[in-house]
């Protein structure tokens, strides 16, 4: 079997000195997709923001490894991360704006990534840019990357980000509800986008979400978390049709009490 | 002959300007009506129109042309006194988007029930006490966390708070703005369960603003598509949703994530969002 491009082994993580995510592991092969699923408070957040480096305050790595393509970053420095971040793993959150400086111009931002991260020059920085922006499917990229954040839609400012994200050329990309604040057409294009960037990247997904419909989307596998600990994983056709776990199978219940599915079917 | 009684809520040719200009207008002649114990869905996305058609129906946005009837009677033409006891008759309820941002963080949630039929002028201090235990109760909310502010309780039990505080003080008609899209499925359940038994309940007429295409198509009895400030489609819930005709619902239809699988991408010709 290829070795694993992420592999999260016995993963505690505490926060204000107690354990809230008790020995979490999952291995994620080079391009694979998996969701992370679980309600509010089921760790999936600090699991994902522990894999990032990026712990909120008070929260630290109580144990276990997070080895990304074989080496245990659970414990790097600021410094050894500014290396990694990029191409090697970069994210996307739900609410793009509070990721960008609303007084720079989307594209100084884009730019900027670029000639930091990239070694470009100003010029080659912003027609990479702009070739990104088209990329993402947005509609004259040259006017986008002269805006400001304020003057873009919540989908268009979620394109912004993921542009950002995937200029390194990462290998691993880490989505947490990243359209869970976007209207249902913004949603399928957002989601649309990411997996045509999976195909053509060869980009390894984890996608952090509580809707199990849109993990369905484009996940092949399914990992579920309740209180801090894994109850279930496995293809997510198998754990989606055939929850083995009862927690697994009350999410599904519960997804499926309301939707357009109902309407076919009563 | 006698003529059918009057909905509970009937806004006709309703038109809002956002300055004085005509092509300021966000609302163009939309019509949108409510009877008792009926749950309509109001669809549409960010900049839809659809908070601005809930908001001139409360009398929060200033009607450029158009009615609002409430039970037969006008209601958009009132100012001063007239204006001040129809809003504190709390015939018209309206919950916002985001409890946490519309309840007072430093009042109690039983408070705040309680504070709803005081604005009222209903009944003796301690009866209003126990008002606002039984609406909490009606919510399937424990009366024993009415002691507890906004912020100590959970997304879906301060949704619960704030449709029990505008239940209590027997609306005609309730307007919610996203109830439930930012909870969970089994929180969310439980708010769409407390709205199908209420509205029989409690003989009321319920507006439900959402994109949740699957919670409307869960309890709605009708559903009313807006776009870009016109009723583009409407009917009932099940043939809206099942059968769309207009290309935009069509597309919203289409773009709704299913747990049973991807779906085909987009086409993006044709509508532009």
């Amino acid at each position: 079997m290829q070795s694993p491009l992420l592999s999260v082994d016995d993963l505690h993580v505490a926060a204000g000195g107690v354990d809230v995510v008790h020995g979490v592991s999952f291995d994620l092969a080079p391009g694979e997709a998996i969701g992370l699923v679980g309600e509010s408070g089921s760790g999936k957040t600090l699991t994902c923001r522990a894999i990032l480096g990026v712990p909120p305050p008070g929260v630290t790595v109580s144990g276990g490894a997070i080895r990304l393509a074989g080496e245990d970053v659970s414990r790097y420095s600021r410094r050894q991360w500014d290396r990694v971040r990029g191409p090697r793993v970069a994210a996307v959150f739900q609410d793009p704006a509070s990721y960008l400086n609303p007084s720079l111009t989307v594209g100084r931002q884009l730019d900027e990534v670029l000639r930091v991260k990239n070694g470009l020059d100003r010029r080659a920085a912003r027609t990479r840019a702009v070739e990104l922006l088209a990329s993402m499917g947005l509609h004259r990229p040259e006017h986008v990357h002269d805006q400001y954040p304020y003057e873009l839609s919540g989908g268009m400012l979620q394109r912004v980000l993921i542009a950002i994200a995937v200029s390194g050329d990462p290998d691993l990309l880490v989505a947490d509800e990243p359209t869970t604040a976007l209207d249902v057409t913004v949603q399928a294009e957002v989601l649309d986008l990411i997996a045509a960037l999976r195909a053509e990247r060869r980009l390894s997904l984890l996608l952090v979400s509580h809707d199990l419909a849109v993990v369905a989307q484009l996940c092949d596998r399914v990992v579920v978390l309740r209180h801090g600990r894994v109850v279930e994983s496995g293809p997510t056709r198998r754990v989606l049709d055939d929850p083995a776990d009862p927690y697994t199978r009350q999410l599904v219940a519960d997804h499926r009490e309301y939707g357009l599915d109902r309407l076919v079917t009563r | 002959m006698t003529a059918a009684p009057a909905a509970a809520l009937q806004a006709d040719g309703v038109e809002v300007w956002l300055g004085r200009r005509a092509k300021s207008r966000i609302l163009h002649g939309v019509g949108l009506t409510a009877r008792s114990g009926e749950i309509v869905g109001l669809i549409g996305e960010t900049g839809s129109g659809k908070t601005t058609l809930a908001r001139a129906i409360v009398g929060l946005a200033p009607l450029h042309a158009g009615t609002v009837r409430v039970d037969g009677t006008p209601v958009d033409g009132l100012r001063g006194a007239a204006l001040r006891r129809f809003r504190r008759s709390g015939r018209v309820q309206y919950v916002f988007q985001d409890p946490l941002r519309s309840l007072d963080p430093d009042v109690t949630v039983l408070d705040s029930v309680v504070e709803g039929l005081a604005i009222r002028g209903d009944g003796k201090a301690a009866d209003r006490r126990a008002r606002a235990v039984a609406a909490l109760e009606q919510v399937g909310l424990d009366p024993a966390l009415g002691d507890r502010l906004p912020g100590r309780l959970s997304g879906g039990q301060r949704q619960r708070v704030a449709i029990a505080r505008a239940l209590a003080v027997d609306p005609r008609v309730l307007l919610l703005d996203e109830p439930v899209s930012a909870l969970d499925a089994a929180n969310r359940n439980h708010v769409l369960r407390v709205l199908d038994r209420l509205r029989h309940e409690r003989e009321v007429a319920i507006v439900m603003i959402s994109h949740d295409l699957g919670s409307l198509a869960g309890i709605a009895d009708r559903v009313v598509v807006l776009y870009r400030g016109e009723v583009v489609e409407e009917g009932p819930a099940a043939r809206v949703l099942l059968e769309p005709e207009h290309p935009y619902t069509q597309r919203l239809v289409t773009s709704v994530p299913s747990i049973d699988g991807p779906r085909r991408p987009l086409i993006t010709e044709g509508v532009h969002v």
